[in-house]
């Protein structure tokens, strides 16, 4: 294995790789700009510059040493880009001496002449690279009094990027990105020196279905998308690791809130899942009926109108309806959308209290979104591994989802349990729902199946839940909360931002809609202790550490676990997946 | 040792026990301070204007061509008093960016002026208003319409600032 120098610490490094990744693996930043881990090395933002340097040898191969033992190094002349030099075994790297300083302060110097400089309109600032760097590695100083070069912003790319050509500093991530990992290759540059700028060629657009990711990769403000355009400050918002709810990827990615509101959704390094990347579907549609929509308090239906009620009334009316049947006429459909969890006490809830063999969930698959490249996949819900992982097998019901309507238009089932399902994709089912005489809904949106609904009973979405999700890998995966509801408030006080955190009753920022709503699974406990059952959980960890005693697959497992190592794969809760280092583009490492 | 002796009362001497000298000399002060000049003003009748270096309620800055802000948020991020609440939206004005809501709740409002001292546009600045009189906690929520200002009225703190720039 080479070893080499940077700056005196000693580094041992794979054969082949470059400066800046064995620094980065060691922990170590060197500043750039276009050097990504997942795209081909560019060199052009020259912010990466190192002074390279081999140690002199005697004509016999031994080093040169001078007076102090110290070995006489001989450095190459110029100064040489890490992202692009090969480690060499033996190798001198000096990244902080004042040649190098130099070389950084002239490099933003230069960067930031035709910027405009216009943070405090920038979506970018308190996230951007530049503002970073020229805060730290630059002299704050420009010998630049001419005009500025002027270049057009609002550019529209396509349906989901917009591009600013001055804020824009030609780093070239996003036309690599969409050469090598979107594969569509529209973005090219053209003119030359200061008037150089990124153009689409004619007649196409980014309109793959990971164009999004290039605003993530832009370093600076130059790419912005029009969902979250100027709505809010980086620095106003709390960011919430989560898992995706769009599809089984299992995409990792960060909640952005303010005000108890999602604004935006934002990729999680995870290596073993989704990379750096995710859909834009993804980042677009898993946010609104979080926030829009939802249903506040438990309701109960009296006549054709429903009322409200309280949790011990609606789960009363759950549990008295539920004895009033026979266990094979009451159907529980579970859900691919709700966390093991939740699953695991509805499957217990059916089998072990209710006692009805009717238990199964319904797929979600959509073709239109299968495509060779990794993360886009057929399969909309976030969790239908888990749910057979936690034992909802379709086999083992007596009647399948697939025969639910038929069931229920002939008699064969006359209560029917629905958790978190919207029937997507089987709209079929939503109109024999009216020959039903017992039906329970737990959601979170108002719909079609709530108003047909005898009890409403309003659940968590899964940005306030916490949980797992077992992904298309059968990787099992923590989501943890970053919206705030009547039952986690005390718990959430310290995830959230500034604002939310010390705001009073009369601040208008605090008056946001406190929702009534509760996780599936407590829902469900409620129930089945009103049903003579003694459980105990007390949080979903007491759940979770249930489902890894009892069920083999699970074993092993612990959220502290799953969170150390990104998730553990289904059956191998004992030997997880090594650990790497994740690159995050815009982390600002502190020295 | 008995605590009682040495009072104020035994300490005093007969002419001060008489009472009557003192009254007299009292009213003589009283006598001589009303012929010196006043330092009270008949408010609200008679007003005093403040100078430009006067820290009054924070107001935003309605230029010649619109107002000035354009929702950056630092005055919200800087205020330690968490009074500033900003909203932004896109225009398509050259500066994109502007508030659709810029809310200061004077009731949290310290003056200390650093949203005026953080702000990159000049857009908010303290202003001479110092009569602060409200209702109802709800009317101490100031939006847009009541805090901005005509940069005409704001010319003299406007100056003093450029001062220390």
């Amino acid at each position: 294995m080479p070893h080499f120098f940077i700056d005196g610490k000693k580094i041992e490094t794979k054969q082949g790789k470059t400066v800046i990744e064995a620094a980065y693996e060691n922990g170590l930043q060197i500043p750039h700009f276009c050097w990504h881990p997942e795209l081909s090395v560019s060199g052009n933002c020259r912010m990466c510059l190192v002074e390279v340097g081999m140690p002199k040898r005697l004509p016999d191969g031994t080093p040169e040493i001078d007076d102090n033992g110290n070995p006489l190094v001989n450095y190459i002349p110029k100064l040489q880009i890490a992202c692009a030099t090969p480690v060499s075994d033996g190798m001198y790297v000096n990244t902080k001496n004042e040649k190098v300083v130099e070389a950084q302060e002239a490099v933003m110097e230069f960067l930031l002449i035709n910027h405009p400089l216009d943070c405090p309109i920038c979506d970018e600032a308190g996230e951007c690279k530049l503002q970073d760097y020229a805060f730290r590695y630059s002299d704050g100083e420009s010998r630049f009094d001419e005009t500025k070069n002027h270049k057009d912003k609002r550019q529209k790319w396509g349906p989901n990027v917009m591009f600013d050509a001055e804020r824009c500093i030609s780093c070239s991530r996003c036309i690599r990105y969409s050469q090598e990992i979107a594969k569509q290759d529209v973005l090219t540059f053209v003119q030359r020196g200061d008037h150089v700028t990124i153009k689409l060629f004619d007649g196409t657009q980014l309109d793959n279905p990971y164009s999004m990711n290039v605003i993530e990769i832009c370093p600076v403000g130059a790419l912005t998308s029009p969902d979250f355009r100027f709505k809010a400050r980086v620095w106003d918002m709390s960011f919430n690791d989560s898992i995706s709810f769009a599809d089984s990827t299992g995409s990792n990615i960060k909640l952005g809130v303010r005000n108890n509101e999602i604004l935006r959704i934002e990729p999680r390094t995870n290596p073993y899942v989704n990379r750096h990347w995710l859909t834009d579907d993804a980042r677009l549609n898993s946010y609104e009926f979080v926030n829009k929509n939802r249903i506040i308090q438990p309701l109960i239906k009296q006549g054709a109108e429903h009322v409200p009620s309280s949790w011990q009334e609606a789960c009363q009316a759950v549990a008295d309806g539920l004895i009033s049947f026979k266990p094979n006429e009451i159907m529980f459909l579970a859900s691919a959308k709700a966390t093991n969890e939740d699953n695991y006490a509805f499957m217990k809830l059916a089998r072990q209290v209710v006692k009805s063999p009717n238990i199964d969930f319904l797929e979600h698959i959509d073709k239109s979104f299968n495509d060779e490249f990794f993360l886009a996949v057929a399969d909309r819900a976030p969790n239908t591994n888990g749910a057979i992982a936690v034992g909802i097998k379709s086999e083992e019901s007596h009647i399948k989802a697939k025969e639910l309507a038929e069931s229920i238009k002939k008699g064969y089932i006359r209560a029917l349990v629905v958790l978190e399902e919207d029937f997507k994709n089987h709209e079929h089912i939503i109109e024999t729902l009216d020959n039903l005489e017992f039906l329970v809904v737990l959601h979170y949106n108002h719909n079609k199946i709530t108003q047909k609904a005898h009890v409403v009973l309003p659940a968590s979405t899964y940005a306030e839940i916490e949980g797992t999700y077992t992904n298309k890998d059968r990787r099992v995966q923590h989501l943890s909360p970053a919206l705030v509801t009547k039952e986690n408030l005390r718990f959430m006080g310290m995830k959230m931002s500034r604002l939310d955190k010390f705001g009073a009753f009369n601040d208008k920022w605090t008056q946001h809609e406190l929702r009534d709503c509760k996780q599936s699974w407590r829902i469900i406990a409620n129930i089945s202790n009103l049903l003579g059952t003694d459980w105990k959980f007390k949080n979903s960890e007491d759940i979770f550490e249930e489902i890894s005693i009892k069920i083999p697959l699970f074993a092993n497992m612990s959220y502290d676990k799953i969170d150390e190592y990104q998730g553990l794969v289904l059956g191998k809760g004992n030997n997880p997946d090594p650990k790497l280092i994740n690159y995050e583009s815009h982390v600002f490492k502190p020295e | 040792m008995n605590n009682t002796k040495n009072t104020e009362v035994e300490r005093r001497s007969f002419w001060e026990k008489l009472y009557i000298p003192e009254i007299a000399k009292g009213l003589g002060l009283t006598l001589a301070e009303m012929f010196k000049p006043k330092f009270t003003r008949q408010y609200p009748e008679e007003r005093w204007e403040p100078l430009g270096s006067y820290r009054g309620r924070p107001v935003l800055v309605d230029d010649v061509d619109g107002e000035r802000c354009v929702a950056c948020g630092l005055c919200s991020r800087v205020c330690p008093a968490l009074a500033i609440e900003v909203n932004a939206d896109e225009t398509d004005r050259d500066k994109e960016r502007f508030p659709v809501k810029f809310e200061i709740n004077m009731l949290r409002c310290i003056y200390c002026g650093f949203c005026e001292e953080v702000c990159p546009e000049e857009a908010i600045v303290m202003s001479k208003d110092y009569e602060l009189v409200f209702q109802r906690q709800e009317d101490a929520i100031m939006d847009k319409e009541k805090l901005l200002v005509p940069v005409a009225q704001l010319q003299d703190r406007l100056e003093f600032l450029r001062q220390y720039r």
